[in-house]
């Protein structure tokens, strides 16, 4: 049965689309067949991180305006058979996300896909609720600081009360708690909230974290999802993460301070 | 964590300070989430009723939502200690009126 996932998280810039790109890339390496789709109408960005912004075509609104179908708005990964991006439209009219629309879309994703994606746009409005209402769990990416986790607790309430899961009075979505940015040395230094004292605030169970890391930027810059850099921390932070969702049992690496050996100082390894 | 630290950082703490206001606001913010809408107007109903007969000031009253176990929970608190009863003909005109008395004739 396919499941839907969404990544959210109330606040901006924490990194929802560096984590839906890393995590579809990595259940796609599992094997996984998965599609990404972003839901940040009027602000289409997901194609940027995963290096597709010169394929796209028809896009999502396309598609629930049946303007064009399924397979043409679909775009396949280049590196990995198992992974499909789902862009979004430049359109200034944020209604276009009609809810129905969205479940038929959903619906028929369904029939071909072990795992849908959805990169939630930042905020409360329309587009963040709709990305989350047919949501079957939830990754809520959160920094350690204050502004995040309090929009975080704030989207965890919203989850638990506006979902379709919650409205139906089925089993509530799946919450997990995806800690990114996260810089054990400041830690170490009383500087930045610790993961037990997110887990601890938020009291949902943790998926992963995600270290500050110059990979992630250095990912965006030429488009690949950061999964598929297997050499960085923060890449093998998200396979980690990613074999947590699937029920494994990962020990939590990145949480204490690195020391700093000679090897990476030469070569900058982040 | 050496004794340099203690003078050359700070900072040292502002993770701690940021744990607590987080968990106040949080608190707050999570007992209102439940809460009814129209809570606020029935709070500000009941101040209303209650000042026609006694006079008692905003801080006297108290109104909460809370849970026991299955049920829900309307707690209402009025401190009377030192509220004085209503005396002006109007208040006791209103008075009379909810206790259906039957009206007085005079002269």
């Amino acid at each position: 049965m396919a499941k839907v996932v969404v990544i959210t998280s109330g606040k901006g810039g924490v990194g929802k689309t560096t984590t839906a790109a890393a995590f579809a890339a990595g259940l796609a390496l599992r094997g996984h067949k998965t599609v990404v789709i972003d839901f940040d109408v009027g602000l289409r960005n997901l194609d940027l991180i995963m290096g597709c912004e010169r394929r796209v075509v028809f896009d999502f609104i396309n598609v629930i305006n049946g303007d064009a179908n399924l397979n043409q708005a679909l775009i396949k990964d280049k590196r990995n058979d198992n992974l499909f991006i789902f862009p979004t439209s430049q359109t200034r009219d944020k209604d276009a996300l009609r809810r129905e629309g969205v479940d038929r879309v959903l619906e028929e994703l369904k029939t071909q896909f072990d795992y849908i994606v959805c990169d939630s746009p930042a905020g409360i409005e329309h587009g963040a609720i709709t990305a989350l209402y047919f949501a079957d769990s939830a990754i809520i990416v959160t920094n350690p600081e204050v502004s995040s986790v309090r929009d975080s607790d704030r989207i965890i309430g919203i989850l638990a009360s506006r979902s379709r899961r919650a409205e139906r009075n089925e089993p509530p979505v799946e919450l997990n708690l995806l800690l990114t940015r996260y810089d054990p040395g400041r830690v170490a230094k009383g500087e930045m909230l610790t993961v037990e004292d997110v887990k601890e605030i938020l009291s949902i169970p943790l998926l992963g974290v995600i270290p500050e890391s110059e990979s992630v930027l250095r990912a965006s810059n030429t488009g690949t999802p950061v999964a598929f850099d297997s050499e960085s921390l923060a890449g093998r932070a998200y396979l980690d993460a990613v074999a947590r969702f699937l029920g494994e049992q990962r020990e939590m690496r990145f949480v204490k301070p690195e020391r700093r050996n000679l090897f990476r100082v030469l070569f900058g390894k982040a | 964590m050496g004794l340099l630290n203690l003078f050359f950082s700070p900072h040292r703490h502002s993770a701690a300070i940021a744990k607590e206001r987080l968990k106040i606001v949080l608190a707050h913010e999570r007992a209102g989430r439940h809460a009814p809408d129209f809570l606020p107007k029935l709070q500000k109903e009941l101040i209303d009723v209650v000042c026609r007969y006694v006079e008692i000031r905003e801080d006297m009253i108290r109104v909460n939502l809370g849970k026991s176990g299955e049920t829900s929970l309307l707690e209402i608190n009025i401190e009377l200690d030192g509220a004085k009863p209503m005396l002006t003909p109007a208040h006791a005109g209103l008075a009379g009126a909810a206790r259906a008395a039957p009206p007085v004739k005079s002269g």
